[in-house]
C-alpha cells in the first residue's frame, strides 16, 4: 500500500432502520400526502434510498391548521420551564441517535461521515440544548420584560444542512413558544423524517411541530398561507427575494439567511499551515455546499504563489468517495442539478481567462461527484468571482495592501462572512470593522455555535440565528416604556397617518 | 407703521448644500387657514438619487466617527434647536394652524428626543451587542454596525408632529452612524427645511442628514428600488396614495428586489424606543483563534 493509499473504512449502514416510504408528520403522527410520492436518492449511489411524500396545498392547510391549534390550546400556555424540558429531552435524544443520524445524513445528502458525526449532528444537539436553556428565561433577551411568541412559524430550509438547518429553524421557534411547520429541502428529506420519530419519543404536544416534504411549490405554500405569523428561509438569493415581495404588505415577520461570495483574505503575515488548513476547510469543507464558504481567497500578491502551491499540494491529498468512509474528505455533491451548475460555473471561468487547476482524484462511476478545483489569475469582474458556486471551487484573487484587499472583500452584493488570516491583531480588528459582512472569523474559517449570532449584511439576507439574537427572530419585543418627559410623543393622535390596509398576499404574489 | 418682510426661500438640502430642485418645481405651502406660506421645493427622482450619493458618500465618516463624537454631534442639534425655538414655534403655529403653547410644547419635545437619542449612541452597542461563550478555543463577540443608508418617510400630516415626527424618525437612524435621506411632512415641511438649516450651522458632517420636500408617493419609489439604498424606514408612508393607487406594500415589493430592511408604517409619531435605533443596524460577529500557551 502506497503513501497515502487507505483501506476503505465505511461506517455500516446496519444502524439504520428505514422505511420504504415516509409520510408527513403532521400533528404529531405520519400521515399520508395527498401528491404524488417522490424516491430520495443517495447522490453517491443513485441508489433511491425511500420515498417521500409531497405535500399538497391542502396538506399543508392540514398542518398549518394542526399548529395553530397546538398553538392555541397547548404550547402558548405551556410554562416556559416545560417547553425548556421537552427541548432538552430532544437534544438528549439526538445524542442518543446520533450515530444513526450521521449516518442517515450522509447516505442522503452524500457529505462525509466525518462531518456529520463531528460536526452536523453534534451541533444539532448542541443547539436544542442551548436553547432549551433559553425557554424559561425569555425576560432576560433584551427585548423588554415581556416578550411575546408570535404565533405559528413557516420555516423552509436547504439541502445542504439538512438536520442542522431543521435545528437553527426549531431549537429558538419552540423555545420561544411558537409552534412550527418545517419544509425539508426535495432532496434531503430523510433525516427529518428520523426526526419526527426522536419528537414522538420525547412526546412533544402533537402539532407542535409539523413536517411538510416537497418540492418549492409545497415551500410557496406554506410561506404564502395566512395563518402563518413568521417565516424563515434560509436558501438562494433569488427565492429569498421572492418570499421578500410575497411576505410584503402582511403582518408576517420575517427573516432570511442567503447566499454569499465570502472573502478570505490571506496576509503575508499570516500563521501559514493553518492558513491553508482554513482555506481548505473554508471552500472544501462541505463539497463548498456552503452559504459562508470562502469561496474568494484574496491573497497578498508577494505569498501567492506560495500560499497556491501549498494549497494544490494539500489538496492532492484530499480523499473524495464514498460518503460513509470515514476516511472520507469530500463527499458527493448533492444532486444532478447541482453538479450541473457547479460545472456550468466552472466552464464560464475557465471560457473568461482564468486558469483552472482540478486535483487529480478518482470520480467514482455512479454519483455525482466534482473534484476539489482551483482557478488563479481570476478577476473581480469574473463570474466566477461574483457568483455563489455552491460547490468545491475556489477563485483566488490578489493584492497588495488593507485597503485594496478591504475594497476587494466588499466588491458583492453579499455580505454573509469573510476570513482573515494574519498575526498582526491590530490589523485584524481594523480590516473586521471595514468588513460588510455578518461574520468574520479571523485566523479559523466555518465555526459554528449556538450561542453565536449568525446571518447576513445586503443581499445575504436579515435576521441572525444563533444566540440571544437568533430568539429575536421569534418573539415580539414588549420594549421599554419611553422615558415619562417623552411620553407625549408616544401618545400623538393617529388620525391622518393610519395605514391603509394592507394587501392579500396573493396580489402580491402576482407582481 | 409696519415694517415690510423679507420671506425666506426655502429649499432642499442634500450633501449640506442647499439647492434647489433641479427640476426647477416648487409647490404652495399653506397654512391651516389656507392662506399662502411658502414656496417648497417640489424634489424630483433626481433630486433623490444626488441625496442617495451624498449619503453615500457622508457613511465611511460619520459610521467611522467614534460614538462619543457621534453623541455630542447630535447633543449639539438640540443646543442649536433650543436657541432657534422662536423661529420653530412660529413656522409650526402657522403651518399646522396649532396655538403657540401647543407649537411650544412641540418644539421641547423634538429637542428631547435629540437629547435621548444622543446619549445612546456610546451605549447601544453594549445593549445590543453580545460576548459569546462558544464551545471552543475562541474569542467571539457581537456587535451592532450602521446598516449604511436609509431613506425614509416622515409622519405625514399628523396633527402636532411636523418637527416632532421627522426627529423621531431621523435622530435614531443617525445615532448609530447611518446616514438618512428622509422626504419632509409634504404640507407642513417649512420647520423641517429650518431644522436643515440648524444642521448645517451644527457639527453633523453634510450628506448625513439629507431633508426632500415634496411628494413621497411620487420621490419614496426611486428610493425604495435605489440598489445603494440599504434600509427603507415607511413610518410616514401610511397614507402613500401613489398616481397608479401604489401604496407603501408596492415600496416593501420594490425594496424585496435588493433585500432591503423594512420597517413598517406606523400610524402617528413613533415612540422614541432602543428598537428603533437596532431597526438599522446589522450585527457583525467576530471569531478569533486563541492560541495554545
Amino acid at each position: 500500500m502506497a503513501f497515502l493509499e487507505y483501506a476503505a473504512a465505511p461506517e455500516s449502514a446496519s444502524i439504520l432502520n428505514l422505511k420504504a416510504q415516509y409520510g408527513l408528520f403532521i400533528d404529531g403522527e405520519f400521515v399520508d400526502g395527498h401528491g404524488d410520492v417522490f424516491d430520495t436518492i443517495s447522490p453517491a449511489t443513485e441508489e433511491v434510498i425511500a420515498s417521500i411524500a409531497q405535500a399538497t396545498a391542502g396538506d399543508v392547510d392540514v398542518a398549518v391548521a394542526a399548529a395553530r391549534r397546538a398553538y392555541d390550546r397547548v404550547w402558548s400556555r405551556m410554562s416556559g420551564s416545560d417547553r425548556g424540558k421537552y427541548l432538552f429531552r430532544i437534544a438528549r435524544l439526538v445524542q442518543e441517535r446520533s450515530r444513526e443520524l450521521a449516518v442517515a445524513e450522509s447516505l442522503d445528502n452524500g457529505k462525509p461521515i466525518r462531518e456529520t458525526r463531528d460536526v452536523d449532528v453534534p451541533l444539532v444537539a448542541a443547539w436544542f440544548f442551548y436553547y432549551a436553556g433559553w425557554a424559561d428565561k425569555l425576560e432576560h433577551a433584551g427585548l423588554g420584560p415581556n416578550p411575546r411568541a408570535l404565533g405559528v412559524a413557516a420555516q423552509v430550509i436547504p439541502w445542504n444542512f439538512p438536520l442542522l438547518m431543521l435545528a437553527w429553524k426549531i431549537a429558538p421557534a419552540l423555545a420561544a413558544g411558537n409552534t412550527v411547520v418545517i419544509k425539508p429541502a426535495e432532496t434531503t428529506s430523510l433525516t427529518a423524517m428520523l426526526f419526527a420519530e426522536i419528537l414522538q419519543q420525547a412526546d412533544l404536544p402533537a402539532g407542535v411541530v409539523n413536517i411538510v416534504t416537497g418540492p418549492g411549490s409545497t415551500g410557496q405554500a406554506l410561506v404564502t398561507h395566512d395563518d402563518v405569523n413568521k417565516v424563515a428561509f434560509t436558501g438562494s438569493t433569488n427565492v429569498g427575494r421572492m418570499i421578500a415581495r410575497q411576505v410584503a404588505g402582511t403582518q408576517k415577520r420575517l427573516t432570511l439567511e442567503l447566499g454569499g461570495k465570502a472573502a478570505n483574505i490571506v496576509f503575508d503575515d499570516a500563521p501559514m499551515d493553518q492558513a491553508i488548513e482554513g482555506i481548505v476547510n473554508g471552500i472544501f469543507f462541505n463539497q463548498g455546499h456552503v452559504c459562508c464558504a470562502g469561496s474568494r481567497l484574496l491573497v497578498q500578491e508577494n505569498v501567492h504563489d506560495e500560499v497556491i502551491d501549498r494549497l494544490k499540494q494539500r489538496l492532492s491529498t484530499l480523499r473524495m468517495g464514498d460518503p460513509l468512509d470515514k476516511n472520507t474528505d469530500i463527499g458527493a455533491i448533492n444532486s444532478a442539478a447541482q453538479l450541473e451548475r457547479i460545472r456550468t460555473l466552472s466552464d464560464t471561468g475557465e471560457s473568461e481567462g482564468a486558469e483552472r487547476w482540478t486535483a487529480d482524484c478518482r470520480i467514482p462511476d455512479k454519483g455525482f461527484w466534482f473534484a476539489p478545483t482551483i482557478f488563479t489569475k481570476v478577476s473581480a469582474a469574473h463570474a466566477i468571482a461574483r457568483e455563489e458556486i455552491f460547490g468545491p471551487v475556489l477563485s483566488v484573487l490578489t493584492f497588495r495592501t488593507p485597503a485594496e484587499a478591504i475594497t476587494k472583500a466588499n466588491n458583492t452584493p453579499y455580505g454573509l462572512s469573510a476570513g482573515i488570516w494574519t498575526e498582526k491583531g491590530s490589523r485584524m480588528l481594523a480590516l473586521v470593522d471595514q468588513l460588510r459582512a455578518g461574520v468574520v472569523w479571523a485566523n479559523t474559517f466555518n465555526r459554528f455555535d449556538p450561542a453565536s449570532p449568525f446571518g447576513g449584511y445586503k443581499e445575504s439576507g436579515y435576521g441572525r440565528e444563533g444566540g440571544r439574537h437568533g430568539l429575536a427572530a421569534y418573539l415580539e419585543a414588549s420594549g421599554w416604556d419611553a422615558p415619562a418627559a417623552l411620553s407625549a410623543a408616544s401618545s400623538a393622535p393617529a388620525s391622518a397617518s393610519a395605514s391603509k390596509p394592507a394587501r392579500k398576499t396573493r396580489k402580491a404574489v402576482a407582481k | 407703521m409696519s415694517r415690510l418682510t423679507v420671506p425666506k426661500t426655502y429649499k432642499l438640502y442634500i450633501g449640506g448644500k442647499f439647492p434647489r430642485s433641479e427640476s426647477g418645481r416648487t409647490y404652495e405651502v399653506v397654512a391651516a387657514d389656507g392662506a399662502f406660506l411658502a414656496n417648497a421645493a417640489k424634489a424630483s427622482r433626481k433630486d433623490a438619487r444626488d441625496a442617495v450619493v451624498a449619503a453615500r458618500a457622508a457613511v465611511g465618516g460619520w459610521a467611522g466617527a467614534t460614538a462619543y463624537n457621534r453623541g455630542q454631534v447630535i447633543y449639539r442639534i438640540a443646543e442649536l434647536l433650543e436657541g432657534r425655538r422662536a423661529q420653530f414655534v412660529d413656522e409650526i403655529a402657522s403651518s399646522e394652524g396649532v396655538s403657540v403653547a401647543e407649537a411650544s410644547a412641540q418644539v421641547d419635545l423634538a429637542i428631547d428626543v435629540w437629547v435621548w437619542y444622543a446619549g445612546w449612541a456610546d451605549k447601544y452597542a453594549q445593549v445590543a451587542g453580545n460576548a459569546n461563550p462558544v464551545s471552543g478555543p475562541y474569542f467571539n463577540l457581537s456587535v451592532p454596525e450602521p446598516t449604511g443608508v436609509v431613506a425614509a418617510v416622515a409622519p405625514q400630516g399628523v396633527a402636532g408632529g411636523s418637527l416632532l415626527g421627522l426627529v423621531s424618525v431621523i435622530a435614531p437612524i443617525v445615532v448609530s452612524g447611518n446616514t438618512v435621506v428622509v422626504v419632509a411632512d409634504e404640507r407642513a415641511p417649512l420647520s423641517a427645511i429650518s431644522l436643515s438649516e440648524v444642521l448645517a450651522t451644527s457639527d453633523v458632517p453634510g450628506g448625513v442628514i439629507n431633508m426632500l420636500t415634496g411628494s413621497p408617493a411620487e420621490i419614496m419609489p426611486w428610493l425604495a428600488a435605489h440598489a445603494d439604498v440599504n434600509a427603507l424606514d415607511l413610518t410616514g408612508a401610511g397614507s402613500i396614495d401613489g398616481a397608479k393607487g401604489e401604496t407603501w406594500v408596492d415600496l416593501q415589493l420594490a425594496a424585496a428586489e435588493t433585500l432591503k430592511r423594512v420597517v413598517a408604517p406606523v400610524a402617528g409619531i413613533p415612540r422614541p424606543a432602543l428598537e428603533r435605533i437596532t431597526a438599522f443596524v446589522e450585527t457583525k460577529t467576530v471569531w478569533h483563534t486563541k492560541s495554545m500557551l
